[in-house]
């Protein structure tokens, strides 16, 4: 046992395995992606940046029942909302902080209406703090823009729920 | 007058060589992280330039911008002359490198004895940088580098004597013509394979990149540098490898000669030969260090004091003994 255990370190016989399976994954395919050209794939439910939906015709899902606010673990969002002329309740502020945000999705989880919710983009880094306060404009932009992708995503994730 | 002349030629010919060696360095840093990305089945640097071939130059260019933070407690001139004494003698040591019969900077006869010295300075570099960072790690650091590249200079001086026993001369031209009938990589082969293990170990490659060890270490000595002064660190540390490799392509690879003396080989200049010898070579390194784990300190010792002297030892007997006994001893 000793004397081919030693034979084997002589002539490097496990080195040599080693080389030999190192140069065969050399012309094997790539397990990785040349991200910023192409992307991986992103499950339906990936939380990334937030969104707030509109129904088709335009109106706000919001109802500002707050539920979101009080929910939040990382207490990003702010909500203050008044009644509007036709007597339903609306928010006039809907801000999140994204810096405090920990991208939990239990604002998304716990919304009624479906109006809070997180898309798939996941990158929006900015240069300053500033541009990472999300106001109520900025949401409402985000859901406009990621629209078709959001109701896709949510109706992919409805049977599981 | 004629001073002049003489230096502007001289300057002119080191310019000649060292800009290629420098741009050469640059292009096997992105074949090393190129190759050990390959063999991780990731892709590596591809995006700066075709095949990301120019990734080395934006990261000078990145290391040129970046701040140099000397620290207060260190010894800031033996700090700052460190990577400097790095990055000559790695680049010094080329000068007696012949990549053809007459194309050589300088045409010493002592050009190995030469090499050595250098290589064996090389050490200082990085026990100055080290020891003027006035920290615990790069001292660790350096401290394991200086044993290691002491242990493993002695078995390659005794390999080389082995080279030298056959060839007669220690002109590095002689050594390659010398190897004109049979290259010494057959004659010599267990020598061959402990020199590249003793190469890995002189240059702190894996598995021997203890100095470093960045997991432990946090980069042994080089943690307390930045910016330019930890890229020239970098920029000597691939040009001794270069220079290792380039050694070994001479001592045991038949240099610049073409392994078959027949139409299509000899085709190619003497120098393109030598160079592809050092980049078969450099593959060898990168693949290395992509798939050995990092030796511990005493078994990287055991190995250089307890293996590798004792055999390359006893080769020197055994080859001194066959070329007394066959009467084949270089005559001068």
């Amino acid at each position: 046992m000793r004397i081919s255990r030693f034979i084997k370190t002589v002539f490097m016989f496990d080195f040599l395995r080693g080389l030999i399976i190192a140069i065969k994954e050399v012309f094997k395919p790539k397990k990785t992606i040349n991200y910023p050209f192409e992307k991986g794939k992103i499950s339906p439910r990936f939380r990334g940046e937030h969104a707030l939906r509109r129904y088709p015709n335009g109106e706000e899902r919001c109802i500002a029942c707050k539920l979101c606010e009080a929910v939040c673990p990382a207490q990003a969002i702010t909500i203050e909302s008044s009644e509007r002329e036709d007597g339903s309740r609306k928010t006039t502020r809907y801000d999140i902080d994204m810096l405090k945000c920990i991208y939990c999705g239990l604002c998304e989880e716990s919304c009624p209406v479906d109006a809070i919710v997180q898309g798939p983009n996941f990158e929006f880094a900015t240069e300053t703090r500033e541009e990472l306060y999300y106001t109520k404009e900025k949401l409402l932009e985000n859901g406009d823009r990621w629209e078709s992708v959001l109701a896709a995503n949510i109706k992919a994730d409805n049977p599981h729920r | 007058m004629e001073y002049l002349n003489i230096l502007f030629s001289e300057t002119y010919k080191i310019l000649f060589l060292l800009l290629p060696v420098l741009v050469s360095v640059a292009m096997i840093v992105w074949l090393d992280r190129r190759i050990w990305a390959f063999v991780q089945k990731r892709k590596g640097p591809n995006v700066v330039g075709p095949f990301g071939l120019l990734q080395s130059l934006a990261d000078a260019l990145k290391y040129i911008f970046k701040e140099i933070i000397i620290p207060a407690s260190s010894n800031k001139i033996i700090f700052i002359l460190a990577p400097v004494v790095t990055m000559t003698l790695a680049l010094v040591a080329w000068a007696v490198i012949p990549f053809s019969e007459d194309f050589v900077l300088a045409d010493i006869n002592v050009g190995i004895l030469y090499i050595f010295a250098i290589s064996s300075l090389s050490v200082y570099g990085i026990i100055m940088g080290g020891w003027a960072s006035n920290s615990k790690y790069p001292f660790l650091g350096s401290i394991r580098s200086a044993a290691q590249m002491v242990s493993y200079e002695v078995s390659i001086g005794v390999i080389i004597i082995n080279v030298l026993l056959c060839v007669g001369s220690l002109n590095l031209g002689d050594i390659v013509l010398a190897q004109e009938k049979i290259w010494f990589v057959v004659p010599l082969f267990p020598m061959f394979v402990i020199f590249f293990i003793s190469a890995l170990a002189e240059t702190n490659r894996p598995p021997f990149d203890l100095p470093e060890a960045e997991a432990e270490l946090v980069s042994g000595y080089q943690t307390e540098y930045s910016g330019m002064m930890y890229a020239m660190f970098w920029l000597g540390e691939y040009a001794n490898i270069l220079l290792m490799c380039a050694l070994g392509s001479i001592l045991f690879l038949g240099g610049w000669l073409s392994p078959l003396d027949i139409f299509p080989f000899t085709m190619v200049p003497d120098p393109l030969w030598l160079i592809i010898k050092i980049l078969f070579l450099f593959v060898l390194f990168a693949l290395v260090k992509a798939i050995v784990p990092r030796y511990r300190y005493d078994q990287l010792m055991r190995l250089g004091w307890k293996v590798f002297l004792p055999i390359s030892l006893i080769w020197v007997v055994l080859t001194s003994g066959y070329l007394m006994y066959f009467d084949l001893l270089p005559k001068n």
